[in-house]
């Protein structure tokens, strides 16, 4: 083995150390509930807690709703700021960044005061409001991650000449975004699902301000008041989210033939 | 009444003109060619024609109706892209039935129709791969039975061969001439290629910098170019100073040797300076007919291209490239040697301007 593989090989082993060590840990910690022997006791407990169903099924209903609303916000954006407004991509793209720059706990304050219940508008007085303000702050949380997606997945195809072809055969902007652009940008579409999935689904700072039962403030509740079942729900959070990594691999980066010439 | 006509168009991006004061008619059945370098401006005429550019100024009519402010998918026109532009969700069937689709037209109908345009573009066994799995020739070809199922006005060609390699982009390229043909569509071509503008077009409109060199037949831009832009563009030519010595008598003096052209040089003044054209092919070594002219060159190369032999002559300052049939037991003249070149008359062009 020659001095650069030899180097090569130490980074990756030293890199897999550094991230693996600490999830084997807990893992190897997790399985440590029936004293004397390994098990899965934690594992059962957790998913045999009405909390843990609950509050899992909760978030996963309010990360689809995000994903439908963000899908619907950003494909017509993107598409038509990369056809008809190309000079206010440099301002959408700026916006779209806002949700990393911004702390998390600073959004959910000014929702708070903005929707609060002495507002105009008082999402936070009803369960059903709470949800929806909720949903809407994962869909500016998400933005980023999608918005970036779905306009790679818009350049990749060339959105701006499958427009113009679609249109020489006489579609109207609606059919033309429905059954050719759409369909084209599939991968990018779910690569943002994907991504806004796994951030909804381990939230916490959000939902914990406006009081909503999700799964992330469940996760803290349990880390709080157990020894064994948090390392579980680590490890069960890890396995969902590379879950979702896994899942945008196979839609997303599937090799496609290529084009012959 | 032409089918299509153009007046007086005009583009401007921001303070920069691409498209000046251009007028042209296009008559129902003809195979126009607009020929230019990049960035000549004929790709966004070709888009104002077809509804993706609004021109700052301008009348565009197709069919005696004004579609100047018509929007691209009201125009019932086929565009053929560089780049193919199938969609690429698609197969090769749905491809070519999507304008018929579009258009509300029941499914046997759309079905008869793509069968009878995959028949057309020789591709009938085709219909269910999708573009990935096509080559670039096959795409193209799909592309442009796409452009013509809906049965448009008129079918624009955005530099459909561009992308191709050599041998294909030569067969389509007749295929598309002979489609055009049997179907009897307006067609407007759009290229960058000499070679491919002489050999499909009824007329060419070469272009320079945004505006019209010269409108006219294959055989006209290359055998009477107007200009020197023209001339250099379309094909190799020796350009070269004369005097002007009795443009009654169609006489020019080119240091101490006079030539004449075919006809009376119009407008010129005897004393004035005219840039002169000489196709390569032009020229013999065979000694100068009666009436013809004659240049003593000395050879500094012979170049042999298989059925020419390209001979580089210096006379004077000028160095002159002439093309001879390479016959069997030609002689060829040797480098430092010094012969005569001889043209016909007709063959000198008188170029417009400087």
């Amino acid at each position: 083995m020659t001095r650069g593989r030899f180097g090569a090989w130490a980074a990756a082993g030293l890199g897999a150390v550094y991230f693996l060590l600490p999830l084997i840990a807990t893992f190897e910690f997790s399985l440590r509930m029936r004293r004397g022997q390994y098990s899965f006791d934690a594992y059962a407990a957790v998913f045999a807690s009405g909390g843990f169903q609950a509050s899992f099924l909760y978030s996963t209903g309010l990360a689809l709703a995000t994903i439908v609303v963000a899908a619907a916000l950003v494909v017509p954006t993107a598409y038509f700021v990369r056809l008809r407004l190309p000079h206010l991509a440099g301002v959408v793209e700026f916006i779209t960044l806002l949700p990393l720059v911004i702390p998390a706990i600073v959004l959910v304050f000014g929702y708070i005061r903005l929707y609060g219940s002495s507002s105009f508008l008082p999402l936070t007085s009803t369960s059903l409001g709470a949800d929806a303000l909720l949903m809407f702050g994962y869909v500016g949380l998400g933005l980023p991650y999608m918005y970036r997606s779905v306009d790679t997945a818009l350049q990749a195809i060339d959105a701006r000449t499958l427009t113009e072809a679609a249109e020489s055969q006489g579609a109207g902007s609606l059919r033309i975004l429905f059954q050719v652009i759409l369909p084209n940008i599939r991968s990018g579409v779910l690569s943002g699902a994907f991504l806004t999935f796994a951030i909804v689904i381990g939230e916490f700072t959000f939902a914990s301000l406006l009081d909503r039962p999700a799964f992330g403030p469940y996760l803290q509740r349990i880390g709080a008041s157990r020894a064994y079942e948090p390392a579980a729900l680590a490890v069960i959070a890890f396995a969902l989210t590379w879950a979702c990594l896994g899942l945008i691999q196979l839609v997303g980066g599937a090799p496609q033939a290529s084009t012959r010439r | 009444m032409s089918f299509v006509t153009l007046a007086r168009i005009q583009k401007s991006f921001g303070h920069a003109a691409v498209v000046k004061d251009f007028t042209l008619a296009v008559e129902r059945g003809e195979f126009v060619t607009f020929l230019g370098p990049s960035g000549c401006g004929k790709t966004t005429i070709l888009r104002m024609i077809a509804g993706f550019e609004q021109p700052s100024a301008g009348v565009i009519r197709i069919g005696g109706r004004d579609v100047t402010h018509l929007r691209a998918n009201r125009r019932a026109i086929g565009m053929v892209f560089q780049a193919y532009a199938l969609f690429p969700n698609m197969t090769v069937a749905r491809n070519i039935g999507f304008g018929l689709k579009v258009a509300g037209k029941p499914a046997a109908e759309i079905e008869a129709r793509v069968a009878e345009m995959l028949a057309l573009i020789k591709l009938p066994d085709l219909a269910g791969r999708y573009p990935h799995q096509l080559s670039g020739g096959q795409q193209q070809r799909v592309s442009l039975a796409r452009a013509l199922a809906p049965n448009p006005q008129i079918l624009l060609l955005d530099e459909p061969l561009s992308a191709l390699d050599a041998r294909i982009r030569v067969a389509l390229r007749e295929d598309i001439r002979a489609l055009q043909r049997k179907l009897g569509i307006t067609t407007i071509f759009v290229t960058h290629d000499q070679e491919e503008a002489l050999s499909i077009s009824d007329r060419i409109v070469v272009m320079h910098a945004g505006a019209i060199e010269q409108v006219g037949t294959p055989a006209e831009v290359y055998n009477r170019p107007k200009t020197r832009f023209v001339a250099s563009f379309v094909g190799t030519l020796n350009t070269f100073a004369g005097v002007v010595a009795d443009p009654a008598a169609g006489a020019l003096r080119l240091g101490e040797t006079t030539i004449f052209t075919r006809a009376p040089i119009e407008g010129a003044r005897a004393g004035e300076t005219r840039m002169l054209a000489l196709r390569p092919e032009a020229l013999s070594l065979e000694g100068a007919a009666d009436g013809a002219n004659a240049l003593r060159v000395v050879i500094e190369d012979a170049s042999f291209l298989g059925a020419v032999v390209r001979l580089k002559a210096r006379f004077g300052d000028t160095i002159l490239l002439a093309d001879v049939f390479n016959a069997v037991g030609l002689a060829l003249p040797q480098p430092g040697e010094t012969v005569e070149l001889s043209f016909r008359r007709e063959d000198v062009i008188v170029l417009e301007g400087d």
